[in-house]
């Protein structure tokens, strides 16, 4: 049952990527480039959102519907933060693929996207050796 | 110059959606359900190998909030009759997500993970995270369309 719910909570998020073209690169590097600055708008509609949901739903529902609690998001701030930011940026920067984009963009039949993916993959085992 | 040469209806509505399919698991589950993921959690099914371990209790739902995306993506190309192909150069991809890849591994979040899910709890630092990657990813796209690199 939880994995259905998330499943399509992921339907109507990556429904939400096509939509608003993120699964395109080419709208992502024009937004990087400022010639367009649409992802602004998907970025602070679905953090408008998100936001309500997280400070409202607790307080409407003792638990969440599927029983469990309610997370809350805790980050600690630290060098790797930063740092692995600046490098997901530069990818970002160079292929106008993020993790969720590029998800999305193999839905939308983007057949190349799948070497960012594999790309992604490489990375993400490339950081294991790296664990803290 | 024109902010929004495209128009801003399908960027807002796509936004509402994705903010939707966010709260839609906070709902259901009580998950903060960010992207990135998916990536080590899919590899974790094949090797525990350094960090990697810690997936074992979020791995099933990464990978299921990752295949919907995958599959929202794809109903509403069927239902809307849109499909695309990038003619961005296939290096670009492959070694850009080279590099997202391991760097959101390192920085634990990415675009919705800090930038959606973090933003929208109001963390510190995941607002550093997010001026951080977009910041730099600007400068290196200005970069790369500066040499030349088409597209």
């Amino acid at each position: 049952m939880r994995s259905l719910a998330i499943y399509s909570g992921g339907l109507f998020f990556g429904a939400g990527l096509a939509l608003s073209a993120m699964a395109k690169p080419e709208v992502v590097l024009s937004f990087l480039q400022l010639k367009d600055l649409g992802l602004l708008l998907v970025m602070g509609g679905a953090v408008l959102i998100a936001m309500i949901a997280y400070k409202a739903l607790p307080r409407i529902m003792r638990r969440p519907a599927l029983g469990g609690k309610f997370n809350h998001y805790s980050r600690s701030l630290d060098k790797r933060v930063v740092l692995g930011a600046a490098i997901f940026g530069i990818g970002w920067g160079v292929s106008g693929l993020c993790p969720g984009a590029a998800l999305a963009s193999v839905g939308v039949g983007n057949y190349p996207v799948l070497l960012g993916i594999a790309g992604m993959f490489a990375g993400a085992y490339a950081a294991s050796f790296l664990s803290d | 110059m024109e902010l929004f040469p495209l128009g801003v209806e399908h960027y807002i509505l796509g936004g509402l959606l994705v903010g939707f399919g966010v709260a839609w698991i906070y709902f259901w589950t009580g998950i903060v359900a960010g992207a990135s993921g998916f990536f080590g959690a899919t590899l974790s099914l094949f090797t525990t190998r350094g960090d990697l371990k810690k997936y074992a209790n979020s791995r099933s739902w990464r990978i299921a909030f990752g295949l919907g995306i995958v599959s929202g993506a794809f109903l509403f190309s069927i239902l809307t009759g849109s499909f695309f192909v990038t003619k961005v150069q296939l290096w670009r991809l492959f070694f850009g997500g080279l590099l997202v890849g391991f760097g959101v591994r390192i920085s634990r979040g990415c675009t919705s993970g800090h930038g959606i899910c973090g933003l929208s709890s109001l963390s510190f630092p995941s607002l550093v995270a997010v001026l951080t990657f977009m910041s730099v990813a600007i400068l290196t796209a200005f970069l790369i369309s500066n040499l030349g690199v088409l597209p």
